[in-house]
Protein backbone atom coordinates (compact mmCIF):
# COMPACT_ATOMS: atom_id res chain seq x y z
CA UNK A 1 0.00 0.00 0.00
CA UNK A 2 1.36 3.40 -0.34
CA UNK A 3 1.96 6.23 1.97
CA UNK A 4 -0.19 8.30 3.45
CA UNK A 5 -0.60 11.57 5.27
CA UNK A 6 1.66 14.74 5.62
CA UNK A 7 1.88 18.31 5.60
CA UNK A 8 -1.32 19.76 3.54
CA UNK A 9 -1.68 22.34 0.74
CA UNK A 10 -4.73 24.31 0.58
CA UNK A 11 -6.25 24.94 -2.92
CA UNK A 12 -8.91 27.45 -2.15
CA UNK A 13 -10.86 27.14 -5.73
CA UNK A 14 -13.48 25.01 -7.00
CA UNK A 15 -13.42 22.93 -10.53
CA UNK A 16 -9.02 22.81 -10.76
CA UNK A 17 -8.82 21.24 -14.14
CA UNK A 18 -6.21 18.26 -15.21
CA UNK A 19 -4.71 21.09 -17.41
CA UNK A 20 -4.07 23.29 -14.39
CA UNK A 21 -2.51 20.00 -12.12
CA UNK A 22 -0.22 19.05 -15.11
CA UNK A 23 -0.43 21.48 -18.56
CA UNK A 24 -0.60 19.21 -22.13
CA UNK A 25 2.38 19.80 -23.29
CA UNK A 26 4.06 17.47 -20.96
CA UNK A 27 1.93 14.77 -21.92
CA UNK A 28 4.55 13.66 -24.27
CA UNK A 29 6.57 12.70 -21.36
CA UNK A 30 6.49 9.24 -21.07
CA UNK A 31 9.01 8.76 -17.94
CA UNK A 32 6.29 9.53 -15.10
CA UNK A 33 9.54 11.60 -13.14
CA UNK A 34 9.69 13.76 -15.86
CA UNK A 35 6.26 15.55 -14.68
CA UNK A 36 7.68 16.13 -11.27
CA UNK A 37 9.03 20.16 -11.93
CA UNK A 38 5.53 20.64 -14.07
CA UNK A 39 2.90 20.02 -11.33
CA UNK A 40 0.34 22.93 -10.92
CA UNK A 41 2.31 24.92 -13.00
CA UNK A 42 -0.45 26.05 -14.57
CA UNK A 43 -2.91 27.14 -11.63
CA UNK A 44 -3.26 30.92 -11.12
CA UNK A 45 -4.53 31.73 -7.76
CA UNK A 46 -3.71 34.23 -4.88
CA UNK A 47 -1.22 33.27 -2.73
CA UNK A 48 -0.41 29.86 -4.58
CA UNK A 49 3.23 29.56 -6.08
CA UNK A 50 3.92 26.37 -8.14
CA UNK A 51 7.67 26.95 -7.19
CA UNK A 52 6.84 27.46 -2.93
CA UNK A 53 7.51 25.41 -0.47
CA UNK A 54 4.10 24.81 0.44
CA UNK A 55 4.04 22.78 -2.72
CA UNK A 56 6.75 20.94 -2.35
CA UNK A 57 6.17 19.67 1.29
CA UNK A 58 2.82 18.78 0.52
CA UNK A 59 1.56 15.51 1.16
CA UNK A 60 -2.38 16.05 1.28
CA UNK A 61 -4.34 18.37 -1.24
CA UNK A 62 -7.77 19.87 0.09
CA UNK A 63 -9.48 21.38 -2.12
CA UNK A 64 -12.67 22.70 -3.19
CA UNK A 65 -15.84 20.86 -5.37
CA UNK A 66 -15.30 19.29 -8.89
CA UNK A 67 -10.93 18.89 -8.41
CA UNK A 68 -9.72 17.09 -11.63
CA UNK A 69 -12.28 18.03 -14.23
CA UNK A 70 -11.52 18.22 -18.06
CA UNK A 71 -9.09 15.65 -19.53
CA UNK A 72 -8.87 11.84 -18.62
CA UNK A 73 -5.11 12.44 -18.64
CA UNK A 74 -3.76 10.07 -15.52
CA UNK A 75 -0.77 12.14 -15.89
CA UNK A 76 -2.58 14.20 -13.34
CA UNK A 77 -2.58 11.72 -10.39
CA UNK A 78 1.08 10.47 -11.61
CA UNK A 79 2.16 14.17 -11.20
CA UNK A 80 0.47 14.39 -7.83
CA UNK A 81 2.65 10.87 -6.89
CA UNK A 82 6.07 11.97 -8.13
CA UNK A 83 5.38 15.13 -6.05
CA UNK A 84 4.74 12.84 -2.83
CA UNK A 85 0.89 13.27 -2.83
CA UNK A 86 -0.93 10.61 -2.72
CA UNK A 87 -4.32 11.85 -1.42
CA UNK A 88 -6.77 14.36 -2.44
CA UNK A 89 -9.40 15.56 0.20
CA UNK A 90 -12.47 17.43 -1.52
CA UNK A 91 -16.77 17.54 -1.62
CA UNK A 92 -16.19 16.33 -4.94
CA UNK A 93 -14.39 14.78 -7.78
CA UNK A 94 -14.63 14.69 -11.52
CA UNK A 95 -15.50 10.65 -12.33
CA UNK A 96 -12.40 9.79 -14.41
CA UNK A 97 -9.75 11.54 -12.27
CA UNK A 98 -11.49 9.92 -9.10
CA UNK A 99 -11.33 6.87 -10.66
CA UNK A 100 -7.63 7.75 -11.77
CA UNK A 101 -6.57 8.07 -8.18
CA UNK A 102 -7.71 4.54 -7.14
CA UNK A 103 -6.40 3.08 -10.03
CA UNK A 104 -3.41 4.16 -8.91
CA UNK A 105 -4.05 3.18 -5.20
CA UNK A 106 -4.42 6.68 -4.16
CA UNK A 107 -6.97 8.25 -2.09
CA UNK A 108 -9.80 10.82 -3.48
CA UNK A 109 -11.94 11.66 -0.09
CA UNK A 110 -15.30 12.77 -0.30
CA UNK A 111 -16.14 14.86 2.11
CA UNK A 112 -19.16 17.00 2.77
CA UNK A 113 -18.88 20.73 1.89
CA UNK A 114 -19.11 21.51 6.00
CA UNK A 115 -16.27 19.10 6.82
CA UNK A 116 -14.28 20.21 3.91
CA UNK A 117 -14.78 24.15 5.17
CA UNK A 118 -13.81 23.07 9.00
CA UNK A 119 -10.28 21.44 7.23
CA UNK A 120 -9.89 25.10 5.40
CA UNK A 121 -10.42 26.53 8.84
CA UNK A 122 -6.47 25.23 9.61
CA UNK A 123 -5.03 26.50 6.48
CA UNK A 124 -2.00 28.16 7.08
CA UNK A 125 -1.43 26.91 10.40
CA UNK A 126 1.56 24.33 9.33
CA UNK A 127 -1.55 21.60 9.23
CA UNK A 128 -1.14 17.89 8.48
CA UNK A 129 -3.30 15.09 8.29
CA UNK A 130 -2.66 11.65 9.56
CA UNK A 131 -4.79 8.88 8.12
CA UNK A 132 -6.16 5.70 9.95
CA UNK A 133 -7.47 3.48 7.12
CA UNK A 134 -8.74 0.67 8.91
CA UNK A 135 -10.54 2.50 11.18
CA UNK A 136 -11.82 5.15 8.46
CA UNK A 137 -10.49 8.45 10.02
CA UNK A 138 -8.03 11.30 9.73
CA UNK A 139 -6.83 13.45 12.03
CA UNK A 140 -5.72 17.34 11.30
CA UNK A 141 -2.92 18.77 13.43
CA UNK A 142 -1.97 22.51 13.13
CA UNK A 143 -1.40 25.49 14.91
CA UNK A 144 -4.76 25.41 16.07
CA UNK A 145 -5.06 22.36 17.90
CA UNK A 146 -6.08 18.33 16.62
CA UNK A 147 -8.98 17.80 15.19
CA UNK A 148 -10.43 14.11 13.99
CA UNK A 149 -12.25 13.56 11.37
CA UNK A 150 -14.14 10.52 9.60
CA UNK A 151 -14.18 9.57 5.95
CA UNK A 152 -15.36 6.10 4.17
CA UNK A 153 -14.26 4.62 1.26
CA UNK A 154 -16.63 2.22 -1.31
CA UNK A 155 -15.66 -1.54 -0.66
CA UNK A 156 -14.01 -0.95 -4.53
CA UNK A 157 -11.95 1.86 -3.74
CA UNK A 158 -10.64 -0.08 -0.26
CA UNK A 159 -9.70 -2.89 -2.66
CA UNK A 160 -7.88 -0.66 -4.81
CA UNK A 161 -5.93 1.53 -2.19
CA UNK A 162 -5.24 -1.91 -0.66
CA UNK A 163 -4.12 -4.42 -3.88
CA UNK A 164 -2.32 -0.56 -4.89
CA UNK A 165 -4.59 -0.33 -8.08
CA UNK A 166 -6.71 -1.57 -10.48
CA UNK A 167 -3.95 -4.14 -12.66
CA UNK A 168 -3.30 -6.49 -10.25
CA UNK A 169 -6.57 -6.61 -9.32
CA UNK A 170 -8.19 -6.93 -12.44
CA UNK A 171 -6.06 -9.96 -13.67
CA UNK A 172 -6.11 -11.75 -10.78
CA UNK A 173 -10.01 -11.66 -11.26
CA UNK A 174 -10.86 -11.79 -15.02
CA UNK B 1 -40.69 -5.40 -16.57
CA UNK B 2 -39.38 -2.67 -14.87
CA UNK B 3 -38.63 0.13 -17.86
CA UNK B 4 -34.97 1.17 -18.66
CA UNK B 5 -33.05 3.95 -19.90
CA UNK B 6 -30.53 3.24 -22.73
CA UNK B 7 -27.76 2.95 -20.35
CA UNK B 8 -29.32 1.08 -17.80
CA UNK B 9 -29.80 -1.97 -20.47
CA UNK B 10 -26.75 -1.19 -22.25
CA UNK B 11 -25.44 -1.81 -18.39
CA UNK B 12 -27.70 -5.11 -17.99
CA UNK B 13 -26.75 -6.62 -21.36
CA UNK B 14 -23.16 -6.27 -20.56
CA UNK B 15 -23.00 -6.90 -17.23
CA UNK B 16 -19.43 -9.27 -16.44
CA UNK B 17 -19.52 -8.57 -12.55
CA UNK B 18 -19.76 -7.12 -9.45
CA UNK B 19 -17.18 -7.08 -7.39
CA UNK B 20 -18.33 -5.09 -4.89
CA UNK B 21 -21.93 -3.43 -4.12
CA UNK B 22 -22.63 -0.33 -6.51
CA UNK B 23 -19.47 -1.85 -8.87
CA UNK B 24 -20.27 -2.65 -12.29
CA UNK B 25 -18.05 -4.37 -14.00
CA UNK B 26 -18.50 -4.47 -17.91
CA UNK B 27 -17.50 -5.74 -20.96
CA UNK B 28 -16.07 -3.82 -23.46
CA UNK B 29 -16.78 -3.35 -27.20
CA UNK B 30 -14.58 -1.05 -28.78
CA UNK B 31 -11.26 -0.41 -26.76
CA UNK B 32 -9.53 2.99 -28.64
CA UNK B 33 -6.31 4.01 -28.06
CA UNK B 34 -4.21 7.44 -28.87
CA UNK B 35 -0.60 7.95 -28.89
CA UNK B 36 -0.62 10.08 -25.85
CA UNK B 37 -2.36 8.00 -23.54
CA UNK B 38 -1.49 4.44 -24.32
CA UNK B 39 1.95 4.32 -24.55
CA UNK B 40 2.48 4.10 -20.87
CA UNK B 41 -0.19 1.68 -20.41
CA UNK B 42 2.04 -0.63 -23.15
CA UNK B 43 5.20 0.30 -21.37
CA UNK B 44 3.62 -0.66 -18.27
CA UNK B 45 2.27 -3.87 -19.53
CA UNK B 46 5.28 -4.88 -20.91
CA UNK B 47 7.09 -3.89 -17.55
CA UNK B 48 4.43 -6.57 -15.67
CA UNK B 49 5.28 -9.09 -18.67
CA UNK B 50 1.77 -9.16 -19.70
CA UNK B 51 1.69 -7.60 -23.03
CA UNK B 52 -1.31 -9.09 -24.70
CA UNK B 53 -4.38 -7.55 -25.33
CA UNK B 54 -8.05 -9.32 -25.17
CA UNK B 55 -9.11 -9.15 -29.13
CA UNK B 56 -6.98 -7.32 -31.60
CA UNK B 57 -10.21 -6.70 -33.37
CA UNK B 58 -11.94 -4.87 -30.82
CA UNK B 59 -9.07 -2.67 -30.27
CA UNK B 60 -8.73 0.69 -32.77
CA UNK B 61 -5.29 2.88 -32.40
CA UNK B 62 -4.30 5.79 -34.20
CA UNK B 63 -1.78 8.65 -33.64
CA UNK B 64 -3.70 11.92 -33.94
CA UNK B 65 -2.82 14.57 -31.02
CA UNK B 66 0.84 15.25 -32.59
CA UNK B 67 0.96 14.45 -36.18
CA UNK B 68 3.40 14.35 -38.14
CA UNK B 69 5.23 13.76 -35.01
CA UNK B 70 7.01 17.29 -33.62
CA UNK B 71 9.69 16.28 -31.75
CA UNK B 72 11.60 13.01 -30.33
CA UNK B 73 9.15 12.51 -27.65
CA UNK B 74 6.40 12.75 -29.99
CA UNK B 75 7.96 10.32 -32.18
CA UNK B 76 8.33 7.97 -29.69
CA UNK B 77 4.91 7.92 -28.92
CA UNK B 78 3.87 7.05 -32.20
CA UNK B 79 6.59 4.54 -32.32
CA UNK B 80 5.54 2.80 -28.90
CA UNK B 81 2.21 2.72 -30.58
CA UNK B 82 2.87 1.36 -33.93
CA UNK B 83 5.07 -1.15 -32.84
CA UNK B 84 2.52 -2.58 -30.06
CA UNK B 85 -0.45 -2.61 -33.00
CA UNK B 86 2.03 -4.44 -35.46
CA UNK B 87 3.17 -7.40 -32.89
CA UNK B 88 -0.25 -7.49 -31.77
CA UNK B 89 -1.84 -7.85 -35.22
CA UNK B 90 -4.10 -4.75 -34.70
CA UNK B 91 -5.23 -4.04 -37.62
CA UNK B 92 -7.39 -0.75 -37.41
CA UNK B 93 -4.16 1.16 -36.69
CA UNK B 94 -4.40 4.33 -38.27
CA UNK B 95 -1.18 6.52 -38.93
CA UNK B 96 0.36 8.80 -41.17
CA UNK B 97 -1.67 9.53 -44.33
CA UNK B 98 -5.04 7.20 -42.80
CA UNK B 99 -4.79 9.49 -39.16
CA UNK B 100 -7.13 12.18 -38.19
CA UNK B 101 -9.21 12.98 -35.09
CA UNK B 102 -9.93 9.92 -33.04
CA UNK B 103 -13.40 10.76 -32.59
CA UNK B 104 -13.97 12.05 -35.99
CA UNK B 105 -12.17 8.86 -37.41
CA UNK B 106 -13.37 6.15 -35.64
CA UNK B 107 -17.11 6.92 -36.33
CA UNK B 108 -16.37 7.14 -39.96
CA UNK B 109 -15.22 3.81 -40.03
CA UNK B 110 -18.36 2.58 -38.67
CA UNK B 111 -16.76 1.22 -35.72
CA UNK B 112 -19.48 2.29 -32.91
CA UNK B 113 -22.69 1.10 -32.71
CA UNK B 114 -25.84 1.08 -30.76
CA UNK B 115 -25.62 -1.03 -27.60
CA UNK B 116 -21.76 -0.87 -27.60
CA UNK B 117 -19.67 -0.23 -24.75
CA UNK B 118 -16.62 1.88 -25.85
CA UNK B 119 -13.38 2.81 -23.77
CA UNK B 120 -10.53 5.31 -24.56
CA UNK B 121 -7.99 7.19 -22.78
CA UNK B 122 -9.22 10.33 -23.67
CA UNK B 123 -12.23 12.23 -22.09
CA UNK B 124 -14.36 13.09 -25.26
CA UNK B 125 -14.82 9.54 -25.88
CA UNK B 126 -18.62 10.46 -24.75
CA UNK B 127 -18.86 11.84 -28.32
CA UNK B 128 -19.56 7.98 -29.36
CA UNK B 129 -22.80 8.50 -27.51
CA UNK B 130 -24.27 9.97 -30.55
CA UNK B 131 -24.74 5.96 -32.19
CA UNK B 132 -26.69 4.98 -29.11
CA UNK B 133 -23.40 3.56 -27.44
CA UNK B 134 -22.58 4.04 -23.21
CA UNK B 135 -18.77 5.37 -24.36
CA UNK B 136 -16.44 6.81 -21.74
CA UNK B 137 -13.70 8.52 -21.66
CA UNK B 138 -10.82 6.81 -19.51
CA UNK B 139 -7.47 7.18 -18.11
CA UNK B 140 -4.42 4.85 -18.63
CA UNK B 141 -5.13 2.23 -15.80
CA UNK B 142 -8.56 1.73 -17.08
CA UNK B 143 -7.16 1.62 -20.60
CA UNK B 144 -4.67 -0.61 -20.16
CA UNK B 145 -6.93 -3.07 -18.17
CA UNK B 146 -9.41 -2.68 -21.30
CA UNK B 147 -6.46 -3.45 -23.26
CA UNK B 148 -5.92 -6.35 -21.54
CA UNK B 149 -8.90 -7.81 -20.11
CA UNK B 150 -11.46 -6.17 -22.60
CA UNK B 151 -12.85 -4.88 -18.90
CA UNK B 152 -13.97 -1.71 -17.48
CA UNK B 153 -14.99 -0.86 -13.73
CA UNK B 154 -18.24 1.98 -13.75
CA UNK B 155 -20.57 2.99 -11.08
CA UNK B 156 -24.01 2.83 -12.84
CA UNK B 157 -24.65 6.39 -13.35
CA UNK B 158 -27.99 7.99 -13.44
CA UNK B 159 -29.22 9.58 -16.38
CA UNK B 160 -30.20 13.14 -16.68
CA UNK B 161 -33.00 13.77 -19.90
CA UNK B 162 -32.17 16.67 -21.72
CA UNK B 163 -35.03 17.61 -24.41
CA UNK B 164 -34.47 20.17 -27.27
CA UNK B 165 -37.18 21.93 -28.24
CA UNK B 166 -38.33 24.44 -30.66
CA UNK B 167 -36.53 24.58 -33.56
CA UNK B 168 -33.23 26.07 -34.19
CA UNK B 169 -33.27 29.16 -35.87
CA UNK B 170 -31.20 30.41 -38.71
CA UNK B 171 -27.22 30.32 -37.56
CA UNK B 172 -27.74 29.05 -34.54
CA UNK B 173 -26.21 25.08 -34.64
CA UNK B 174 -25.45 22.05 -32.31
CA UNK B 175 -22.65 23.61 -30.87
CA UNK B 176 -24.82 26.13 -29.92
CA UNK B 177 -27.06 23.95 -28.26
CA UNK B 178 -24.56 22.27 -26.15
CA UNK B 179 -23.22 25.46 -24.80
CA UNK B 180 -26.16 26.35 -23.63
CA UNK B 181 -26.68 23.27 -21.82
CA UNK B 182 -23.60 23.24 -19.99
CA UNK B 183 -24.68 26.54 -19.55
CA UNK B 184 -27.38 25.64 -18.00
CA UNK B 185 -26.19 22.33 -16.17
CA UNK B 186 -22.61 23.55 -15.07
CA UNK B 187 -19.76 22.47 -15.13
CA UNK B 188 -20.04 19.63 -12.52
CA UNK B 189 -23.85 19.31 -12.81
CA UNK B 190 -23.84 15.68 -14.86
CA UNK B 191 -20.66 14.28 -12.47
CA UNK B 192 -21.06 10.78 -12.70
CA UNK B 193 -24.41 10.82 -14.96
CA UNK B 194 -25.65 10.15 -18.33
CA UNK B 195 -26.83 13.02 -20.44
CA UNK B 196 -29.48 11.51 -22.80
CA UNK B 197 -30.08 14.28 -25.43
CA UNK B 198 -33.68 13.77 -26.57
CA UNK B 199 -36.96 16.10 -28.56
CA UNK B 200 -37.69 17.08 -31.51
CA UNK B 201 -34.40 19.37 -32.59
CA UNK B 202 -32.00 15.79 -32.05
CA UNK B 203 -34.18 14.26 -34.41
CA UNK B 204 -34.08 16.21 -36.83
CA UNK B 205 -29.93 16.50 -36.16
CA UNK B 206 -27.66 14.61 -39.03
CA UNK B 207 -25.31 12.42 -36.97
CA UNK B 208 -22.31 14.73 -37.02
CA UNK B 209 -24.54 17.01 -35.22
CA UNK B 210 -25.15 14.78 -32.56
CA UNK B 211 -21.58 13.67 -31.98
CA UNK B 212 -21.09 17.61 -31.32
CA UNK B 213 -23.69 17.67 -28.83
CA UNK B 214 -22.91 14.52 -26.83
CA UNK B 215 -18.73 15.26 -27.47
CA UNK B 216 -19.15 18.21 -24.91
CA UNK B 217 -21.48 15.84 -22.31
CA UNK B 218 -17.47 15.84 -19.88
CA UNK B 219 -17.91 19.57 -19.95
CA UNK B 220 -20.70 19.32 -17.73
CA UNK B 221 -18.89 16.28 -16.01
CA UNK B 222 -21.18 13.73 -18.09
CA UNK B 223 -19.63 10.28 -18.15
CA UNK B 224 -21.43 9.87 -21.96
CA UNK B 225 -23.52 11.44 -23.78
CA UNK B 226 -25.98 9.46 -25.32
CA UNK B 227 -28.76 10.00 -28.15
CA UNK B 228 -31.53 7.32 -29.39
CA UNK B 229 -30.45 5.08 -32.23
CA UNK B 230 -32.85 5.69 -35.40
CA UNK B 231 -32.90 5.89 -38.80
CA UNK B 232 -30.62 8.78 -39.35
CA UNK B 233 -28.45 6.02 -37.18
CA UNK B 234 -29.07 3.57 -39.82
CA UNK B 235 -28.84 5.58 -42.91
CA UNK B 236 -24.97 7.04 -41.27
CA UNK B 237 -23.83 3.08 -40.31
CA UNK B 238 -25.76 1.16 -43.76
CA UNK B 239 -22.56 1.20 -46.10
CA UNK B 240 -21.32 -1.31 -42.80
CA UNK B 241 -24.39 -2.87 -41.26
CA UNK B 242 -26.20 -3.69 -45.15
CA UNK B 243 -24.59 -7.12 -44.77
CA UNK B 244 -26.10 -8.02 -41.16
CA UNK B 245 -29.71 -7.18 -41.92
CA UNK B 246 -32.47 -7.65 -44.48
CA UNK B 247 -33.19 -3.86 -45.33
CA UNK B 248 -33.07 -0.64 -43.15
CA UNK B 249 -36.59 -1.09 -41.61
CA UNK B 250 -34.95 -4.21 -40.20
CA UNK B 251 -31.87 -2.29 -38.71
CA UNK B 252 -34.42 0.08 -37.62
CA UNK B 253 -35.81 -2.17 -35.58
CA UNK B 254 -33.19 -4.21 -33.85
CA UNK B 255 -31.87 -0.28 -33.44
CA UNK B 256 -35.09 0.67 -31.27
CA UNK B 257 -34.40 -2.17 -28.79
CA UNK B 258 -31.68 0.24 -27.17
CA UNK B 259 -34.21 3.10 -26.39
CA UNK B 260 -35.33 4.05 -23.27
CA UNK B 261 -38.67 2.60 -22.10
CA UNK B 262 -41.67 5.02 -21.30
CA UNK B 263 -41.76 5.48 -17.93
CA UNK B 264 -38.03 4.60 -16.78
CA UNK B 265 -36.16 6.13 -14.29
CA UNK B 266 -34.71 9.66 -15.05
CA UNK B 267 -32.49 11.58 -12.45
CA UNK B 268 -33.82 14.77 -13.66
CA UNK B 269 -35.73 15.78 -16.62
CA UNK B 270 -34.53 19.25 -18.42
CA UNK B 271 -36.48 21.17 -21.00
CA UNK B 272 -34.36 23.52 -23.53
CA UNK B 273 -36.75 25.68 -25.97
CA UNK B 274 -34.16 26.68 -28.66
CA UNK B 275 -36.50 28.62 -30.63
CA UNK B 276 -34.93 32.12 -29.75
CA UNK B 277 -31.57 31.23 -28.17
CA UNK B 278 -28.66 33.43 -29.80
CA UNK B 279 -25.64 31.82 -31.34
CA UNK B 280 -23.96 31.25 -27.83
CA UNK B 281 -19.75 32.08 -27.15
CA UNK B 282 -17.61 31.33 -24.06
CA UNK B 283 -15.99 34.18 -21.51
CA UNK B 284 -13.65 33.35 -18.78
CA UNK B 285 -12.22 29.85 -18.10
CA UNK B 286 -15.03 27.91 -17.44
CA UNK B 287 -16.74 25.96 -20.09
CA UNK B 288 -20.53 26.94 -18.44
CA UNK B 289 -19.08 30.39 -18.68
CA UNK B 290 -21.43 31.01 -21.85
CA UNK B 291 -23.38 34.21 -23.06
CA UNK B 292 -25.11 35.35 -26.01
CA UNK B 293 -22.80 35.93 -29.08
CA UNK B 294 -24.77 40.23 -29.42
CA UNK B 295 -23.20 40.40 -25.51
CA UNK B 296 -19.48 39.86 -26.41
CA UNK B 297 -18.99 40.70 -29.88
CA UNK B 298 -16.78 43.14 -30.78
CA UNK B 299 -14.00 41.74 -28.28
CA UNK B 300 -10.60 40.93 -30.83
CA UNK B 301 -9.08 38.00 -31.44
CA UNK B 302 -5.57 37.39 -32.47
CA UNK B 303 -6.31 33.48 -34.18
CA UNK B 304 -9.47 31.45 -35.31
CA UNK B 305 -9.33 28.17 -35.34
CA UNK B 306 -12.00 25.40 -37.18
CA UNK B 307 -11.11 22.11 -36.23
CA UNK B 308 -11.00 19.37 -33.49
CA UNK B 309 -13.86 16.44 -32.51
CA UNK B 310 -16.31 18.97 -31.66
CA UNK B 311 -16.28 20.95 -35.39
CA UNK B 312 -13.83 19.49 -38.40
CA UNK B 313 -16.37 17.68 -39.44
CA UNK B 314 -17.55 17.90 -43.32
CA UNK B 315 -21.23 19.70 -42.43
CA UNK B 316 -18.99 22.47 -39.65
CA UNK B 317 -16.41 23.05 -42.53
CA UNK B 318 -19.30 23.44 -44.58
CA UNK B 319 -21.16 26.10 -42.67
CA UNK B 320 -17.76 27.93 -42.16
CA UNK B 321 -17.36 28.48 -45.83
CA UNK B 322 -20.65 29.56 -46.66
CA UNK B 323 -19.78 32.49 -44.77
CA UNK B 324 -16.12 32.70 -46.01
CA UNK B 325 -16.95 32.54 -49.71
CA UNK B 326 -15.73 35.06 -51.90
CA UNK B 327 -14.87 36.99 -49.01
CA UNK B 328 -11.09 37.51 -47.03
CA UNK B 329 -10.46 37.40 -43.16
CA UNK B 330 -9.11 39.98 -41.45
CA UNK B 331 -5.56 40.84 -41.73
CA UNK B 332 -5.10 40.24 -37.90
CA UNK B 333 -6.05 37.16 -37.66
CA UNK B 334 -4.46 34.20 -38.46
CA UNK B 335 -7.09 31.78 -39.57
CA UNK B 336 -6.61 27.51 -39.18
CA UNK B 337 -8.30 25.00 -40.56
CA UNK B 338 -8.18 21.43 -39.32
CA UNK B 339 -10.47 18.68 -41.65
CA UNK B 340 -10.68 16.40 -38.79
CA UNK B 341 -9.83 13.27 -40.97
CA UNK B 342 -9.00 12.87 -44.56
CA UNK B 343 -12.39 11.70 -45.85
CA UNK B 344 -13.47 15.26 -44.54
CA UNK B 345 -10.62 16.59 -46.27
CA UNK B 346 -11.01 15.26 -49.74
CA UNK B 347 -14.57 15.57 -49.57
CA UNK B 348 -14.17 19.31 -48.61
CA UNK B 349 -11.46 19.84 -51.31
CA UNK B 350 -14.08 18.35 -54.04
CA UNK B 351 -16.68 20.35 -52.58
CA UNK B 352 -14.45 23.20 -52.72
CA UNK B 353 -14.30 24.21 -49.40
CA UNK B 354 -10.45 23.80 -49.29
CA UNK B 355 -10.19 26.41 -51.64
CA UNK B 356 -12.61 28.52 -50.16
CA UNK B 357 -10.68 28.56 -46.81
CA UNK B 358 -7.38 28.97 -48.52
CA UNK B 359 -8.78 32.29 -50.75
CA UNK B 360 -9.98 33.41 -48.07
CA UNK B 361 -6.39 33.74 -46.14
CA UNK B 362 -6.56 30.41 -44.20
CA UNK B 363 -4.45 27.94 -43.24
CA UNK B 364 -5.27 24.20 -43.87
CA UNK B 365 -3.71 22.11 -41.92
CA UNK B 366 -3.50 18.35 -41.99
CA UNK B 367 -6.04 16.35 -39.76
CA UNK B 368 -4.85 16.50 -36.16
CA UNK B 369 -5.89 17.59 -32.46
CA UNK B 370 -3.09 19.85 -32.42
CA UNK B 371 -4.07 23.30 -31.66
CA UNK B 372 -6.64 22.11 -29.43
CA UNK B 373 -5.01 21.30 -26.60
CA UNK B 374 -1.83 24.05 -27.27
CA UNK B 375 0.22 20.68 -28.68
CA UNK B 376 1.32 21.73 -32.28
CA UNK B 377 -0.35 23.68 -35.10
CA UNK B 378 -1.33 26.75 -34.00
CA UNK B 379 -0.54 27.14 -30.04
CA UNK B 380 -0.80 30.65 -28.73
CA UNK B 381 1.86 33.29 -27.23
CA UNK B 382 0.96 34.72 -24.16
CA UNK B 383 -1.82 37.45 -24.05
CA UNK B 384 -3.44 36.48 -27.28
CA UNK B 385 -7.05 35.08 -27.88
CA UNK B 386 -8.18 32.82 -30.11
CA UNK B 387 -12.15 32.19 -31.40
CA UNK B 388 -12.33 28.35 -31.75
CA UNK B 389 -14.52 25.38 -32.48
CA UNK B 390 -12.79 23.58 -29.92
CA UNK B 391 -13.76 22.04 -26.37
CA UNK B 392 -12.28 23.62 -23.76
CA UNK B 393 -11.61 27.44 -22.60
CA UNK B 394 -9.42 26.51 -19.93
CA UNK B 395 -6.71 28.70 -18.38
CA UNK B 396 -3.55 27.76 -21.07
CA UNK B 397 -5.52 25.07 -22.48
CA UNK B 398 -4.17 26.34 -26.37
CA UNK B 399 -0.93 27.82 -25.06
CA UNK B 400 0.35 28.82 -21.89
CA UNK B 401 -1.19 32.56 -20.95
CA UNK B 402 -3.61 32.71 -24.00
CA UNK B 403 -7.43 33.19 -23.58
CA UNK B 404 -10.08 30.83 -25.68
CA UNK B 405 -13.46 31.16 -26.46
CA UNK B 406 -15.62 28.47 -27.80
CA UNK B 407 -18.22 28.95 -30.39
CA UNK B 408 -19.97 27.46 -33.38
CA UNK B 409 -18.15 27.02 -36.72
CA UNK B 410 -20.45 29.54 -38.61
CA UNK B 411 -19.88 32.01 -35.70
CA UNK B 412 -15.50 31.06 -36.07
CA UNK B 413 -15.93 31.91 -39.65
CA UNK B 414 -17.96 35.66 -38.95
CA UNK B 415 -15.34 36.49 -36.54
CA UNK B 416 -12.27 35.43 -38.88
CA UNK B 417 -13.96 38.12 -41.44
CA UNK B 418 -14.32 40.55 -38.69
CA UNK B 419 -11.69 40.14 -36.84
CA UNK B 420 -13.35 40.81 -33.24
CA UNK B 421 -16.34 37.88 -32.44
CA UNK B 422 -18.97 38.55 -34.71
CA UNK B 423 -22.58 37.45 -34.95
CA UNK B 424 -22.93 35.29 -37.89
CA UNK B 425 -26.34 36.16 -38.92
CA UNK B 426 -25.44 39.30 -39.99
Amino acid sequence: MKKFGGPVLFLDRADINTDEIIPAKYLTEIDKDALRPHLLEDLKMDGFDPAGDALKNARVIVTRANFGCGSSREHAPWALEVNGITAVIAPSFARIFRQNMFNCGMMAIELDEAQVAALFERAGDGAAIEFDLKSGKFAVSSGKGRAEFTFSLAGFDRELVESEGWVGFADKRY
Amino acid sequence: MKPLTIAEKIFRSHLKDEPFPGTKVLGIDVVMCHEITTPIAINDLVARGMDRVFDATKIKAVVDHVTPSKDTKTAMQAKILRDWARRHGIMDFFDIGQNGVCHALFPEKGFIRPGNTVIMGDSHTCTHGAFGAFAAGVGTTDLEVGILKGVCAFREPKTIRVNIIGSLPKGVYAKDVILKVIQTLTVNGATDRVIEFRGPVVDAMSMESRMTLCNMAIEAGGTSGICMPDAVTVDYLWPFISGDYADKAAALADFTRWHSDDGCDYERVIEIDVTNIEPQVTFGYKPDQVKNVSEIAGTPVDQVYIGSCTNGRLEDLRVAAEILKGRKIAPTVRGIVSPATPKVFREADAEGIIKIFMDAGFCVTNPTCGACLGMSNGVLAPGEVCASTTNRNFNGRMGKGGMVHLMSPATAAATAIAGVIADPRR
